[in-house]
């Protein structure tokens, strides 16, 4: 074998672009690359972006779908703001995904796709390989089909079935250029097609294929090695944000001692959830898949009241219409978790595309004053954490608690410092047995939380409801002055969540000239942002907020402590505008809605705007 | 010791209407409940909003009194969750099938074991008389002052098309028959759907008069019973056969008896039977009272915790650092 007969050069970090038709497999070749790069050691973040429409007509613009990851011997948050490389199967990808190449960038085509009818249905009038509209980049045409076509010649495969494999051959290709082994897609492969030996063989085939070629053809003239990243000791696997929210569910309902209940309607991106949970039915996980999302919202609150763990998933547009039964938990003061995986909205908006304008509608988007809790996880991993949070909350404080993921934590991936299940605290959950000293809305002294009675205990049978309550006795009660009186101590009772949260981490200086304040999946390219901006000598720090309400009562000081408060947000300015109603801060805002998540150096120059020039010249110093 | 009517009346005074018909059933409902011998503790109530949506207060098991047209579905996550408890939904003929049709549909072909009370008077009543799915067409109510031109909907034939594997028909008035259908429904296992006859005083008065009026309702209405004809009458002498496909109503004369008219079979396996008794209505057929349909299939819940069970048994009880840990890991030292 010719092994390393190539040239090898070792470089920090790589983003890589996998672009192709939603035929291709596009994002299976993504998904492998990581597994590859994971366990290589490697830091890394990937971004899925796929088209709504399950099959857009072959080859047509809207049908691309890409996969960008970024891998790392450094720690990395995002998945990178251009790519190095980039892979395009067809004319359709090359197009839509030429302008985020990087100047000099290497380009890999398909040359085989690039056919007439093809050209045509990507609205290039020349073909761009020839026309010399790629001079900027380091082209590699490589006609994938035949190649691909040519190594399964004896295979068992149809010529059309065998046309199919050839993500794996780029896959393959990528491997050898990135000197990286091919035995964990290997493994994948056998594994998955199991059931069909031939087109396991096949796929094998056409992996190494690539691979070799990579290797042999006077193509490439070296190859490149990204070293393992110096990550913080301890047992890593790679995880989605939706499985880590699935995986949270799992591990909160273990810790409570409680059967999980989720009921879910289908709706992007936060299907994968409830795929996830039906598979662990082994931990008790009661799953339904319910008639609409207003069900799905009903049927977790009266698993609730029944003393189950309810649970309920959707995006921005079921929760619109799960609003009423939110109110209803929180008017009987229930625990309830409904998880709003946030898309691009208004109304069905960019299904697939990530947004997080939903943060307002969680906040007020029911009738009335209607508190209840709001937490969002900043990373797809912590998506993990987050999800205990909000149950954990949700049953101290006797209270639905929204939680807010968003369609880049939960189809992004990074690795993840697995947590030692021992380590996890428990959850404790008391129910009332004792019928003298039982009273329906009863209050904790600390946390004014009502005691959770559950059918089946003799002598606490009781009624709750949609109407007004009487403390205490919980008995129906039009008075005034009691509905005031309950107004106010609904909202002291969230308020009070507060009370138990840590100390925000602060990004940087606890004072200084510029405080960023983000919340949700920004959290990687703000950080970032803000520590380029730090390298530069600029008096910045950040926070970031997983606590939306109540938040947390040591925000205002920290707001206090510097001159200008930036906040990024994929949205039009939610957050600032809850800053600056609730804290009297001139808060700024960034704002971006395009379905995609902020770029490091959007920020960068974002917060640059609102950077005093005079602070700029004491930064030449 | 045994539970009485009394040991299920709240402490919460009942706010109708004075002579409305929810009155007589709330009244058989808790005597009900008591025969059916499960304890107190165990009894849930559902319901959403709506006059009768306001039963689950006066009745003392455990209750919640939820938001419009959805008990259903909130009933289905108590029942799915705790099979052990027994659990009623109470809702209108507003609730149930305008605002909560949806989830009405979706509980009954589910088969969750619900006991499922549709009180029907043909009108909103806690909005003040406007027009329901059930009212007749042509109703002049507030809303509808130049009369309704809505189809009515039939509730037991819209159980019967959604597979409802217990569907019976009662009154408010007829405490005997309304305790019999309750506890049959209540010992059935599996979604039992009861359209109740509830006659409202002040928006809709007299809107079953034509069935319950002493004098016609011999005449007006049939009383099913099990492996019994159809027959009917002040005289015992009409009865129903079928023609073809039709039913249809047939004076017995003394030679021929019973010989040739439908025998009641709520057990048949085919709806179609059924759904052609839930079609009989006033003025060509009496209006069929009784058990329509009542027939045995595994429950929602019982397939659910099943699933659950095997899942255990095959793949062992969930370990929490299995699922974390038990994919492609790597060591960081």
């Amino acid at each position: 074998m010719e092994h390393d007969s190539k040239p090898v050069e070792e470089l920090q970090d790589v983003v890589i672009r996998f672009a192709g038709d939603s035929g291709d497999g596009m994002q299976l070749t993504g998904t492998q690359f990581t597994s590859t790069a994971a366990i290589l050691g490697n830091d890394l973040s990937t971004l899925p972006d796929y088209p709504a429409e399950i099959r857009a007509p072959a080859g047509s613009l809207p049908g691309v779908s890409a996969f960008q990851i970024n891998f790392s011997s450094r720690d990395i948050r995002t998945p990178g703001d251009a790519p190095d490389v980039l892979v395009a199967m067809n004319p359709a990808a090359l197009k839509t995904n030429l302008k985020d190449l990087k100047d000099g960038g290497m380009l890999i085509v398909n040359e085989d796709a690039f056919t007439e009818g093809n050209l045509k249905k990507a609205g290039y009038a020349a073909n761009p390989l020839n026309d010399g509209s790629l001079v900027k980049y380091e082209v590699y045409k490589i006609p994938v089909s035949t190649l691909n076509a040519n190594a399964l010649k004896e295979s068992a495969l149809s010529k059309k079935e065998a046309e199919r494999c050839k993500n794996f051959y780029a896959l393959g290709l990528m491997f050898w250029l990135y000197d990286r082994a091919y035995d964990v897609t290997v493994a994948w492969i056998r594994e998955k097609f199991s059931k069909k030996p031939e087109v396991a063989q096949a796929n094998e085939l056409a992996l190494k294929a690539g691979f070799h070629f990579g290797e042999t053809a006077e193509i490439f003239r070296k190859h490149y090695r990204v070293p393992k990243a110096r990550l913080k000791p301890g047992v890593y696997r790679n995880v989605t944000g939706n499985e880590a929210t699935a995986l949270g569910f799992i591990a909160a309902a273990c810790l409570a001692g409680k059967p999980l209940f989720y009921a879910s309607y289908p709706i992007t991106p936060a299907s994968d959830i409830l795929h996830e949970l039906s598979k662990h039915k082994n931990f008790g996980v009661l799953t339904v898949q319910a008639e609409d999302e207003i069900a799905a919202a009903g049927a977790a609150l009266g698993a609730s009241f029944a003393g189950g763990l309810g649970l309920t998933g959707t995006s921005g547009p079921g929760l619109a219409l799960k609003a009423e039964t939110v109110n209803l938990a929180m008017m009987t003061e229930l625990p309830l978790v409904i998880i709003d995986v946030q898309r691009g909205g208004p109304s069905t908006g960019l299904p697939t595309k990530t947004e997080q304008a939903d943060l307002l509608q969680a906040l007020f988007g029911r009738n009335s004053e209607s508190p209840v809790a709001v937490v969002a996880p900043a990373t797809p991993s912590e998506c993990f954490t987050m999800a205990i949070e909000a149950i954990r909350i949700a049953v101290a404080h006797m209270t639905p608690v929204i939680y807010l993921s968003d369609g880049y934590l939960a189809n992004g991936s990074e690795p993840w410092l697995v947590p030692d299940p021992e380590s996890l605290p428990k959850i404790p959950i008391t129910h009332p047995t004792d019928p003298a000293t039982f009273h329906p809305y009863a209050r904790d002294e600390r946390t004014l939380s009502r005691p959770w009675a559950i059918p089946g205990t003799p002598g606490l049978e009781h009624r709750i409801g949609g109407l007004e309550k009487a403390n205490v006795t919980g008995n129906v009660s039009y008075d005034p002055a009691n509905h005031d009186f309950m107004c106010r101590l609904r909202a002291e009772k969230i308020a009070r969540i507060a009370d138990e949260l840590p100390p925000l981490e602060i990004f940087g200086s606890a004072e200084g000239e510029i405080l960023v304040v983000g919340w949700g999946g920004t959290y990687g390219a703000i950080t970032s942002a803000v520590e380029e901006l730090q390298k530069e000598g600029y008096a910045i720090s950040s926070v970031h907020l997983r606590h939306l309400n109540p938040l947390p009562k040591d925000l205002k000081d920290i707001l206090a402590r510097f001159e200008t408060v930036v906040v990024p947000e994929l949205n039009l300015g939610q957050l600032s505008l809850l800053l600056r109603a609730r804290y009297l801060v001139d808060a700024q805002s960034i704002t971006k809605v395009q379905g995609q998540p902020f770029k490091v150096s959007e920020i960068v120059a974002g917060v640059r705007r609102f950077i005093a020039p005079k602070k700029e010249v004491r930064s030449w110093h | 010791m045994a539970l009485t009517r009394k040991d299920f009346v709240s402490d919460q005074e009942v706010r109708w209407c004075p002579g409305c018909g929810d009155y007589a059933i709330l009244a058989q409902v808790q005597k009900v409940l008591a025969d059916l011998k499960v304890p107190r503790e165990n009894y849930v109530f559902v319901s959403g909003i709506g006059c009768s949506s306001r039963l689950p207060y006066y009745v003392n098991t455990y209750g919640f009194h939820t938001i419009h047209g959805r008990a259903p579905a909130i009933a289905t996550g108590v029942k799915s969750c705790r099979p052990d408890l027994s659990v009623w939904v109470v809702t209108g003929d507003g609730d149930g099938l305008s605002i909560g049709g949806n989830h009405l549909m979706h509980a009954l072909r589910r088969n969750v074991d619900l006991k499922i009370l549709l009180f029907n008077n043909k009108i909103y009543g806690l909005t003040k008389g406007q027009y329901s799915p059930t009212s007749e067409m042509g109703k002049r109510t507030k809303s509808t002052p130049a009369g309704s031109i809505d189809y009515p909907l039939n509730p037991i034939s819209f159980a019967v098309a959604v597979g409802a594997t217990f569907v019976a028909r009662t009154i408010d008035t007829d405490t005997g028959h309304l305790a019999a259908t309750l506890d049959a429904a209540g010992r059935h296992k599996g979604s039992a759907f009861v359209e109740i006859f509830q006659n409202c005083v002040i928006f809709n008065d007299d809107a079953f008069k034509d069935v319950t009026d002493r004098t016609v309702r011999p005449d007006h209405s049939i009383v099913l019973e099990q492996g019994k004809p159809l027959i009917f009458g002040k005289e015992r002498n009409k009865g129903i056969r079928l023609n073809g496909l039709k039913p249809e109503v047939v004076t017995i004369d003394s030679n021929q008896g019973d010989e040739g008219l439908l025998i009641h079979d709520a057990k048949n396996p085919d709806p179609s039977y059924a759904f052609l008794l839930a079609g009989m209505e006033l003025p060509e057929f009496p209006t069929p009272l009784g058990v329509f349909r009542a027939i045995e299939k595994p429950t929602y819940e019982d397939m659910l915790h099943a699933q659950v069970a095997k899942a255990k048994q095959s793949q062992g009880e969930g370990n929490l650092r299995k699922i974390l840990f038990d994919t492609e890991t790597w060591t960081v030292s």
